[in-house]
């Protein structure tokens, strides 16, 4: 592994080597292991799938997590960084996916916010709006106010505020961690630059980007990640990109996908359980047509927010102002509001994305939790009739197999597996035939995950129909019959059966051609 | 004997430690007071101490369900004086109004919880600055009540007779009262949906709203309830000093939210029991009575009340560390 | 885009909420003064001056936790307990007076640091923390005052209760020093905006590197000085000290509400004490305006009630805007 890391980076030595760095979140395992070497003068690529450990590799770097165990060296020097500021001061700086900006501050307060130009101790304005206008020009943008407020910009000029930002903090570590995922090619043009002259005053930069053709462009150095673990590194272009999607993806998780199952038969041609025409929304849903049959996963996938979660709140009555049509059962329905999800012959679920804050109450019992959505049906005059409560809810955790300290305990103690676990279970009381799901595997353990794989058969074996979106394609392909591919908000592609290939959903992500059969 | 002491252990183990906290207060409390003066521990002492406690606890009440929905209401003090002079004031008004005094009183502190129930969860205004501004229009129509005709200003024989008299085993009705809303709202926060999502709501409202509860209609239900504990209390404190009176609620605020907290609810919402509110009330009741029997002055009695909450919260509910 | 027109228009919508507290003050004053019958007499400037600036130094201490979205429910407390310091303390020669004054400040700031490690290091919520301490405050004010009186040095109160040629009440000068000489450096500093960096996204601002601790206990402390001033201020106007508890809680709460009318949010990030200035101007001269219009002095309260209310209310407009409706729950 150092031998590959070192021939990549052959004449300079190396700025950054971190060894053997491990994480765990609960029983997860985000890191194992991992080693990350930068060189001086080099752009270093960091590429892997989803929940492969990239973004807590750069998270331990920055200081934002601490590592259980590894090393981390900066010039040959062990360093140790318990927080944010620790890392800044050694010149690592990066630029985060989730924005580190002060909504309310203004572009230039944001670019000067660690170390302002000062006079008579106090923060000298203008230089520091000057300080903000040349790391703004240098950037080649013109169209960003430093007074105006990070708040009223668009998301792609906040991004580059971000890179700004980190650029006015004269790095010796650059860091951009899907940086450019919102920005325009004309921005991603200008930014490269920027990268590439940063580069060659000898800047060791770390690059992580989902878009294929930025890292041939922009990557010196490659290194591939996948399942916490360190893949390879080599030199760009040593390897096509082919060979690299294969080496990110693996081939040793096709037996965990159970096989569909016999269910009992429904009527020959069944009206659609869901069935969705012209839905639009804002400017982030455009015309959005589909459906779905009794008994049918389709899958929900694309880059990262390409509208995947507002679809799947527009079908559950959380937006307003959405158009469109959507019929549910042959019916039509207006969806106002989540309690108008409640429909006879069961209704929409939705097993929302971030479980913590949308899914759970986190500090109250599992079974509090798991007949929530339900308490209407257990209880009689407002009054909760407790022993059908711990009939469907002792069923349900048995059904679901889910592993605590007893019913009473708080929801939090679980690992994420059973935690999400309740979230479906909460639903399936309610016994919904309409599912929408948003990536409930997200940083589940591998077992866990398993069984829910195995548990969407069987809802759909029943013939509930289900919607789930997915950031990870082997469970679009090991799970679903059909995959809809969402690009800026529209559905760009529909694959089904044989044509559910990791190249073609990778393809179609990015929006380009699908490969010939 | 063993089955008593082993449902005492369930009971222990199922208590928060921080309502097990204030119950041991109290009981070091009773056991100071009692070495200071024997009659502390006397009978009809004590008596008098729950009946003291039994208007705040009546107004702690509502303080909790707000709190644990993660709100605060600050319209108590004058909501109080609105119960009073309203149950006072239609007492005044000869023939079958007199019957209706605190029925009336109790809708009218209802009314002005509604108003703020709808602020906080409709026109989403904190509801701190919400009820704030409430309080003073409270306080702003009481003024002019009390001004523009002279009203009648004296308790009914009704009031007297649910603040003062003790009419069934000895124990004063005041107290019984306490208990009477105590059991329902214990019933309620643990047997009915209504409860379980106000719990709810207090941990989330993203969650709740996205498993279909009603996130408003509780929240405005919960301040209703809360503006009707306040005027009941002052309904009750009317009786008990035969009068109302201007500021007669000011007292109350800072107690209830401190008894609520001390009882180990969490300010931001979502935890909390009755059990530790009723221990928080009487903690506070026991607090003020020993420092005015010592004969503590007034200077050194806020500083011990103050530093004493400060100490039990530091000890007990500090919120975890790393969490912003 | 770059222009001084574009620069002059953010400005403009930066300050937006101060300056229409502004001009609801100015509007309101004037009509005051017009329909005063002794008319824009420095008299009357300087009562109306006195009045404001107490509520002002004290909603200007309430405002620096808030910006952090914290908050002080023992502002009011720390004014009553420096008043009755003050009226202890500042007396005797000048000497004594000047060193009284510098007691008077340190014990607000002591106060100020007290809350602010309360709830910095003690992890306490601050709405509780603060309303302990306050109850601390009001002890030790009673303990230094049991019952009302004492007196301060005659000279020292009437000089800062009086007016510069019959027309700059002094009080004001004392308003315009605090906010040139501790506010405007605070703001420009790198603590300063901290505190607007914590309020904006504590989270945000930590990754970016921002000393959380340190400035969320600078609010404390510098709330505990302007309190301090303001009781210092308190002592002058009234010659004396009362360890008055309505009082305290009359200006903590409204304190909260100049804050809230002066454009500062409650959950942090935005504002300032200029805004907070004209808010506590504002709700000081709705009073003298129903004194003026011979409006029946009781329904004061009911009114100012109502306006509060509906000032708070506005703000309700934004969420017909809000599209995604989960975003309306926290």
């Amino acid at each position: 592994m150092t031998a590959v890391a070192d021939r990549a980076a052959p004449a300079v030595p190396a700025l950054l080597q971190m060894r053997g760095i491990s994480k765990h979140y609960g029983g997860v395992r985000a890191l194992d292991g991992a080693g990350l070497t930068c060189a001086r003068g080099r752009i270093h690529a960091v590429l892997g799938e989803n929940g492969a450990g990239k973004s807590t590799l750069i998270k331990v770097l920055s200081g934002v997590v601490r590592p259980d165990a590894g090393t981390i060296e900066l010039d040959g020097a062990p360093v140790e960084l318990r927080r944010p500021a620790d890392a800044q001061r050694l010149g690592i700086v990066s630029v985060f996916q989730e924005l580190s900006l002060l909504p309310d501050l203004t572009v230039a307060d944001n670019i000067g916010i660690v170390d302002p130009p000062r006079r008579w101790g106090m923060i000298d304005a203008r230089a520091q709006r000057r300080r903000a206008e040349a790391a703004l020009a240098r950037l080649g943008v013109t169209d960003i106010h430093p007074l105006a407020p990070v708040r009223d910009l668009p998301l792609s000029r906040r991004q580059i505020v971000e890179i700004a930002k980190a650029l006015a903090r004269a790095p010796r570590l650059l860091i951009l961690d899907e940086a450019t995922s919102a920005l325009t090619a004309a921005d991603v043009a200008s930014v490269f630059g920027v990268l590439r002259a940063l580069r060659d005053q000898g800047l060791a930069i770390v690059f992580i980007s989902h878009r294929m053709h930025e890292i041939d462009e922009i990557a010196d150095d490659c290194s591939v990640y996948r399942n916490g673990r360190h893949v390879a590194s080599f030199a760009a272009g040593e390897r096509t990109p082919n060979q690299i999607i294969e080496m990110m993806i693996g081939r040793d998780y096709d037996s965990v996908f159970p096989p569909r199952l016999a269910g009992p038969e429904g009527p020959e041609n069944p009206p659609p359980a869901l069935r969705v025409t012209r839905l639009s929304w804002a400017d982030r849903l455009r015309d959005i047509s589909f459906e779905i049959r009794p008994g049918e996963v389709v899958g929900l996938g694309g880059l990262d927010g390409q509208g995947q979660r507002e679809l799947l709140l527009a079908l559950f009555g959380a937006l307003t102002g959405v158009t469109g049509e959507i019929a549910v059962g042959g019916k039509p329905v207006a969806l106002s509001s989540p309690r108008g999800t409640r429909l006879p012959g069961g209704g929409i679920a939705l097993v929302p994305e971030d479980r913590k804050t949308e899914g759970l109450m986190l500090a109250m019992s599992v079974r509090d939790n798991l007949s929530f959505a339900a308490l209407d049906q257990l209880s009689r005059f407002g009054v909760i009739d407790r022993g059908a409560e711990q009939a469907a809810v002792t069923e349900m955790a048995e059904l679901l197999r889910i592993r605590s300290d007893g019913l009473d305990g708080p929801v939090a103690a679980l690992s994420g597996g059973n935690q999400q676990k309740v979230v479906i279970g909460k639903w399936l009381l309610t016994r919904p035939q309409i599912i929408l799901l948003a990536d409930p595997t997200r940083g589940i353990d591998v077992g866990t995950k398993q069984e829910l794989y195995q548990l969407l058969r069987r809802l759909a074996a029943q013939r509930a129909a289900l919607l789930l979106h997915s950031t990870d394609y082997a469970e679009l392909i090991g799970c679903c019959d059909r995959v809809l591919i969402l690009y800026d908000g529209a559905i760009v592609r529909e694959l089904d059966g044989s044509a559910i290939t990791e190249h073609n959903i990778v393809a179609a992500a990015h929006n380009l051609p699908a490969e010939p059969a | 004997m063993t089955a008593t002491l082993r449902a005492l252990g369930a009971l222990f183990r199922r208590t928060d430690r921080a309502v097990l906290a204030a119950i041991g207060c109290n009981v070091v409390l009773l056991i100071a007071g009692a070495l200071y003066d024997a009659n502390f521990l006397s009978l009809d002492y004590l008596l008098q101490q729950l009946q003291v406690a039994s208007f705040l606890g009546v107004i702690a009440t509502g303080v909790l369900l707000v709190v644990l929905l993660g709100h605060i209401d600050l319209s108590i003090p004058w909501v109080v004086t609105l119960g009073g002079m309203m149950s006072t004031a239609t007492a005044g008004h000869a023939g079958i109004a007199g019957s209706f005094a605190i029925p009336f009183a109790v809708a009218c502190g209802a009314g002005f919880g509604l108003a703020n129930g709808l602020g906080v969860a409709y026109l989403r205004v904190p509801s701190m600055i919400f009820t704030l501004a409430t309080n003073t229009i409270a306080q702003g129509l009481m003024v002019v009540h009390t001004s523009g005709f002279a009203p009648q200003d004296h308790a009914t024989p009704a009031m007297h007779l649910l603040a003062v008299e003790r009419s069934i085993l000895g124990i004063p009705n005041a107290v019984w009262v306490w208990a009477v809303i105590g059991g329902a709202t214990v019933a309620m926060l643990r047997r009915t949906g209504f409860g379980r999502r106000i719990y709810a709501i207090g941990n989330g409202e993203r969650a709740v709203y996205l498993s279909r509860g009603h996130v408003g209609r509780v929240v405005v239900a919960c301040f209703a309830l809360s503006g009707a504990c306040s005027a009941f209390a002052g309904v009750l404190l009317a009786g008990y000093s035969t009068k109302a009176y201007q500021a007669m609620g000011d007292p109350y605020l800072l107690p209830a939210i401190a008894a609520v907290v001390l009882g180990g609810a969490n300010i931001l919402g979502g935890r909390g029991s009755y059990l530790g509110t009723v221990a928080g009330v009487i903690l506070v009741t026991l607090l003020q009575s020993i420092l005015s029997i010592v004969q503590m002055p007034e200077a050194g009695r806020q500083v011990i009340y103050g530093t004493v909450i400060i100490a039990m919260l530091l000890a007990y509910g500090r919120r975890p560390k790393g969490v912003t | 885009m770059t222009g001084r027109r574009a620069d002059l228009r953010y400005w403009l919508a930066a300050q937006r909420t101060p300056l229409a507290a502004a001009a609801l003050f100015v509007a309101m004053f004037a009509l005051f003064i017009a329909k005063h019958p002794a008319g824009l007499s420095g008299n009357v400037v300087n009562t109306a001056a006195n009045k404001g600036v107490l509520l002002a130094l004290v909603a200007m201490a309430q405002t620096l936790p808030v910006l952090t979205s914290g908050l002080d429910l023992s502002v009011g407390n720390m004014f009553v307990m420096t008043n009755c310091l003050a009226s202890v303390l500042v007396t005797g020669t000048p000497g004594h007076v000047a060193l009284g004054v510098a007691a008077v400040l340190g014990a607000g700031i002591a106060c100020g640091a007290v809350n602010g490690l309360v709830v910095v290091v003690g992890r306490l919520q601050p709405i509780i923390a603060t309303l302990a301490t306050g109850a601390v405050y009001q002890g030790i004010a009673l303990w230094l005052r049991p019952a009302p009186g004492g007196d301060v040095h005659e000279g020292f109160a009437d000089f800062m209760t009086s007016s510069l040629y019959d027309a700059v009440p002094v009080s004001l000068l004392v308003l315009v020093a605090t906010v040139v000489v501790i506010w405007l450096p605070y703001r420009r500093s790198a603590l300063g905006r901290a505190a607007y960096a914590i309020g904006s996204s504590e989270q945000a601002a930590y990754m970016s590197g921002v000393p959380v601790a340190r400035a969320k206990l600078a609010t404390y402390v510098l709330g505990g000085l302007f309190a301090a001033v303001a009781g210092l201020l308190l002592t002058c106007v009234t010659e004396s000290g009362e360890a008055n508890a309505l009082l305290a809680g009359g200006y903590t709460l409204n304190s909260i509400a100049a804050v809230v009318i002066g454009g500062t949010s409650l959950f942090g990030g935005s504002g300032g004490v200029i805004g907070t200035i004209f808010g506590a101007f504002v709700l000081r001269t709705i009073g003298d305006l129903l004194f003026v219009f011979d409006m029946d002095a009781l329904s004061q309260p009911l009114f100012l009630g109502v306006v509060l209310l509906v000032s708070v209310s506005l703000g309700s407009v934004r969420l017909l805007r809000v599209k995604r409706r989960l975003d309306l729950y926290r």
